[in-house]
């Protein structure tokens, strides 16, 4: 089985307002060093080990669905099933 | 994992974990069973005979409220009560604590408890038509505080926006009690568009228990008793005891059933929401209640997660689940019409006459006892109740506030978290889906009309536990009077109501006479104005290290608007308006808010409540409402007068330029049974005339937003804009 | 004119929008379901508030794969009135039937309130029983209705009068307080505010109902 791991993001000139929060969060509880911090989806996708095309189809997928190109960029990795 | 045989669990007592004591075991195994109970039995008897599903601690308590009224349709005993409200319609209401859940997981915990008073609205065949709630924490200012109120108030509105029944108001107060033990109950009224109604049962021999929902998972296992339990620190780690809601499932299945009721009543005989001790609750107390008995299959039970166990999948509350009674020769149908819905929906059981209650699994008979021992023969325990000492050595206690400046005082109130807006909160709940919605949060009582008709439906969620700490019988009395003045300045006639009643520990003498006594005075009350107690609910064990909550019974109350165009609120509507006060006022400054803000403790009695009094104040102002006499109408309520005549004031930015005999102190006394009222002009003879009891003309309503206020004692001007500002503001400013 | 309220999985605002029609501007009305292929008959299309399938994922995205997606697209294209309302306006970006994308309010908080509106372009098909410029109070209620959009589609929407709605006060930090779009031949209307929710005095305001009642002039106009 092919592990692929998707992660999705707000494009860096989208403001992440739940980002934003968690930062203040994070600074109240006292670890004010913390620069940054971005929230965004992560998605696991298992296939068949001869699955054709298996990039084509995870960018389609991503684009179509998984992220909106408008407002969102993805990265994946494709590792194989334990 | 091995279960424990039948032998382990009575040798090592590990039946007191689960909450059953040695004496109950024993009745168990010895008098209801003759055996002993196995793993999965012993479960079901822990569950179903906690406070919380059977309330063995408070049932002599609870019968003493009135549930009868011409109006009752369906009383306590099913999902919810019922009201008549004519033309062949009725309304449907209830509501349930979340406390526990929600102070270990508050955004879940929270969800949750909106989710299953939903359930049990639309179990009864009724469609939702709005969701109120009663919160109560600890003071704003820690961050775990602030976190907890955060993730409740998001939990609420998570839930209610998704599922798009609108949050019409509620409530919100602070004190100290509830810092480790926050109180978090919800309210859904309901509209039945006919009469008729499903009962809870299942009955008739072979016919056929449905599930329907969301799959079955380990969550919640042991919810119910873990209700009943108290918080300490050691115990803090209980984590995995807490549902996760899904409120896009719950739409589904509630648009399903009240579907399937209103179109197919024929096809099903019984209906009740999955909640509390789940599968076992629901399905034991269907049987029960028809006197049938039932065989369960868990193979079929739609499962989440694997290799559950059978008392695992038992006492599951995972959320969005109900159970059907269907007749076979329908079930085919039930199954595809909720296959059309998306939903799930299995044959898993039938009803048998043997009154027994049999659960297979992996092919074992793992459960074979008396269905009614689950439900019927849970022990009843007498408490014993002794009058807190706390009241005797304070029965002759009169607070005496001392006032100085009273602008200063009035501004300082205005802030106060218990008086201040708590629109920072309430705007984060869609208040308005359904386009029904006449009156959103923040006027006295929420209101929806019916569509279609010329009549309203008001409703208003009330507590006041720092009365009912210092006398809970008068504390009682007070909570359902306040939430009829609510309704009433809204324009609409108290029919009825639901309660939760938290308290303390019951095996507590003081705690448990609280609960007593609170109980007399809400169902004097409730006798008074014709308001039968139609639901409710009980969460003791309101603890943490030992320390109780004030006594906090809550107030769901509903009132019926015949005519649209009655419905009132307590904002000023025009400049020259004649302002009023209803009512006499006398001292009553023991648990008023403004003892908190100056001795920053509670001290002292309450006067009896004058019942009579009370009720003829409100008769009058229904009669000055209906003959079209007022303009505004407000009840006075924490803070009193002061507070009233601001609050009123704000909503279209108005002044008010009064004179009263009543003393600079009074302005903040809350006596009970008074109004505050503006009506036009021209209405001044008619009004008066018609108010036969005490009142006292204050002035008139101006455009400037000034306060010229003179008492007996002061003369002040205060700034509308600076007053309005620091009551709307002080929350989110706390919150920060 | 007749009209199809679609009803997706998780939409809750499909009754309200269908009185809307039926008592506001008392026009004939059907509910759709998601799993229809087919709009034959219908002269106008409203895309409901609510959250559609939860709004899992992101809002609109799993309703804009729906079956009966292909049908709206097909209408649009034909240049037949279609209007997204909060749930709905999301759903129609998602499907790229509209520009830009709906995403988290700014202070990340769910709001519902009554707000004043500034009627941009009051020469659409949605908005011609409005005055130019005229402030109307409509509610809103929504967590994720920031619009945004970059700069380039911004400039595009200006220079082609897409903008139908702005808020006067920025409740939740959209780009240029947009709080509604249209496509660029003005048949598609996206907007987050509720306008089915202002049709009644009683509820709090009726400035909603010009806008449906321009559909239907709109309609007669192009029927003559």
């Amino acid at each position: 089985m092919k592990l692929v791991k998707v992660y999705v993001t707000l494009k860096k000139s989208v403001l992440d307002a739940q980002g934003e929060a968690i930062k203040s969060a994070i600074h109240s509880m006292g670890y004010s060093q913390v620069a940054d911090v971005h929230m965004g989806k992560y998605f696991e996708l298992n296939f068949a080990d001869d699955y054709a095309d298996l990039e084509k189809d995870v960018d389609a997928i991503c684009d179509d669905l998984l992220a909106n190109p408008n407002i969102e960029t993805y990265r994946y990795e494709i590792l194989e099933a334990e | 994992m091995t279960e424990p045989t039948a032998k382990q669990i009575k040798d090592e007592k590990l039946y007191q974990q689960w909450g059953l004591t040695d004496w109950e075991y024993e009745l168990i195994s010895a008098k209801i069973l003759k055996r002993l109970p196995n793993y999965t039995e012993t479960g079901l008897y822990s569950v179903m005979w906690s406070e919380h599903c059977s309330y063995k601690n408070s049932k002599k308590v609870l019968r003493k409220m009135p549930n009868k009224s011409d109006r009752v349709i369906a009383g306590p005993g099913e999902d919810a009560g019922i009201l008549d409200i004519g033309d062949n319609q009725a309304v449907v209401f209830k509501a349930e604590s979340h406390n526990h859940p929600s102070a270990v997981e508050p955004y879940q915990g929270a969800a949750t408890g909106v989710g299953g008073i939903i359930r049990d609205i639309f179990s009864m065949g009724a469609q939702p038509i709005a969701v109120m709630n009663s919160l109560k924490f600890g003071p704003l200012k820690d961050g775990q505080t602030k976190h907890l109120v955060n993730e409740v108030v998001a939990g609420i509105g998570g839930y209610g926006n998704c599922i798009g029944l609108p949050t019409v108001g509620g409530e919100i107060a602070f004190e100290d009690c509830y810092e480790h033990n926050p109180l978090v109950n919800a309210m859904c009224v309901g509209l039945l568009n006919s009469t008729d109604f499903k009962h809870g049962t299942a009955s008739g021999d072979k016919n056929l228990i449905v599930y329907v929902g969301a799959k079955t998972g380990r969550d919640g296992i042991h919810g119910a008793t873990f209700a009943s339990d108290e918080f300490t620190d050691t115990k803090n780690k209980q984590r995995s005891a807490v549902q996760v809601g899904n409120p896009f499932i719950e739409k589904l299945l509630m648009d399903a059933c009240v579907e399937i009721i209103e179109k197919h009543s024929e096809w099903i005989l019984g209906i009740q929401d999955m909640g509390a001790a789940g599968l076992v609750s629901s399905t034991a107390e269907m049987a029960s209640k028809a006197g049938s008995g039932l065989i369960l299959n868990l193979d079929k039970v739609p499962q989440r997660e694997t290799e559950m166990s059978a008392y695992e999948m038992m006492l599951s509350e995972s959320q969005e689940r109900m159970v059907l009674c269907v007749k076979p020769e329908f079930v085919e149908d039930v199954l595809a019409f909720f296959e059309n819905y998306e939903l799930d929906a299995v044959v898993i059981g039938q009803v048998t006459n043997d009154k027994q209650y049999k659960i297979y699994h992996l092919d074992q008979l793992v459960t074979d006892i008396p269905v009614d021992s689950l439900t019927e023969d849970v022990p009843e325990y007498d408490r014993e109740e002794v009058q807190p000492q706390r009241m005797i050595d304070e029965q002759d206690y009169h607070f005496a506030p001392e006032i100085t400046d009273l602008a200063a005082t009035w501004i300082e109130m205005l802030q106060r978290p218990n008086i201040a807006s708590k629109k920072h909160f309430y705007q984060t709940y869609d208040s308005q889906v359904r386009a029904d919605t006449v009156v959103r949060p923040g006027s006295d009582a929420g209101v929806v009309r019916i569509r279609g008709t010329k009549k309203a439906i008001a409703m208003t969620n009330d507590s006041n536990s720092k009365y009912v700490y210092l006398n809970p019988y008068v504390g009682g009395q007070i909570t359902v009077m306040e939430a009829a003045r609510n309704i009433v300045a809204s324009g609409g006639e108290p029919i009825g109501i639901t309660d939760c009643l938290n308290y303390g520990n019951p095996e507590n003498p003081e705690a448990f006479w609280e609960l007593d006594k609170s109980v007399e005075g809400i169902a004097s009350a409730c006798e008074k104005i014709n308001t039968p107690v139609i639901s409710g609910n009980v969460s003791l064990y309101n603890e943490y290290n030992d320390v109780a909550i004030y006594p906090s019974p809550m107030v769901g109350m509903v009132g019926l608007i015949s005519d649209i165009d009655n419905v009132t609120t307590s904002a000023f509507k025009d400049n020259g308006d004649l302002i009023y006060l209803v009512g006499q006022t006398q001292d009553d400054f023991n648990g008023s808010e403004l003892q908190m803000a100056q001795m920053g403790q509670l001290k002292g009695n309450l006067r009896d409540l004058d019942l009579d009094q009370e009720k003829l104040n409100q008769d009058l102002i229904r009669q000055a409402i209906s003959q079209k006499l007022i303009k505004s109408c407000h009840d006075l309520s924490e803070g009193g007068l002061s507070i009233a005549l601001a609050k009123s004031a704000f909503d279209n930015d108005f002044g008010f330029d009064i004179k009263t005999k009543l003393t600079t102190a009074q302005m903040f006394s809350e006596t009970q049974s008074r109004f505050l009222v503006s009506i036009a002009p021209d209405k001044q003879a008619d009004f008066e005339k018609m108010l036969q009891t005490d009142f006292e003309y204050l002035g008139t309503v101006t455009t400037e937003p000034e306060y010229k206020v003179t008492t007996a004692t002061d003369s002040v001007v205060v700034d509308g804009k600076i007053a309005a500002k620091s009551w709307k503001e002080a929350i989110a400013c706390l919150m920060k | 004119m007749k009209f199809a309220v679609i009803n997706f999985p998780g939409s809750n605002c499909d009754m309200d929008l269908y009185y809307a029609i039926r008592d506001g501007i008392k026009q004939p009305v059907e509910l759709v379901d998601y799993r229809s292929e087919s709009l034959a008959g219908f002269d106008g299309v409203l895309i409901p508030g609510g959250f559609s399938y939860g709004d899992y994922l992101r809002s609109g995205a799993i309703a804009s794969q729906a079956p009966i997606v292909k049908e709206i697209i097909r209408f649009a294209n034909e240049g037949k009135i279609v209007l997204g309302i909060c749930n709905g306006f999301q759903i129609l970006t998602e499907l790229g039937l509209l520009p830009g994308a709906l995403i988290k309010n700014e202070k990340g908080r769910f709001i519902c309130e009554t707000v004043a509106l500034k009627v941009v372009n009051n020469e659409t098909a949605f908005t011609s029983e409005y005055q130019a410029n005229e402030v109307i109070n409509v509610p809103i209620a929504h967590g994720e209705g920031r619009y945004y959009c970059d700069e380039t589609t911004l400039k595009e929407l200006q220079a082609n009068n897409q903008i139908a709605f702005q808020y006067c006060e920025n409740v939740n930090g959209s780009v240029e307080h947009i709080a509604g779009v249209m496509n660029q031949q003005k048949n598609v209307l996206g907007m987050m505010p509720h306008p089915e929710r202002a049709i009644e005095e009683i509820l709090g305001s009726d400035d909603g109902l010009k806008l449906f009642q321009s559909i239907i002039n709109y309609q007669v106009r192009v029927n003559n």
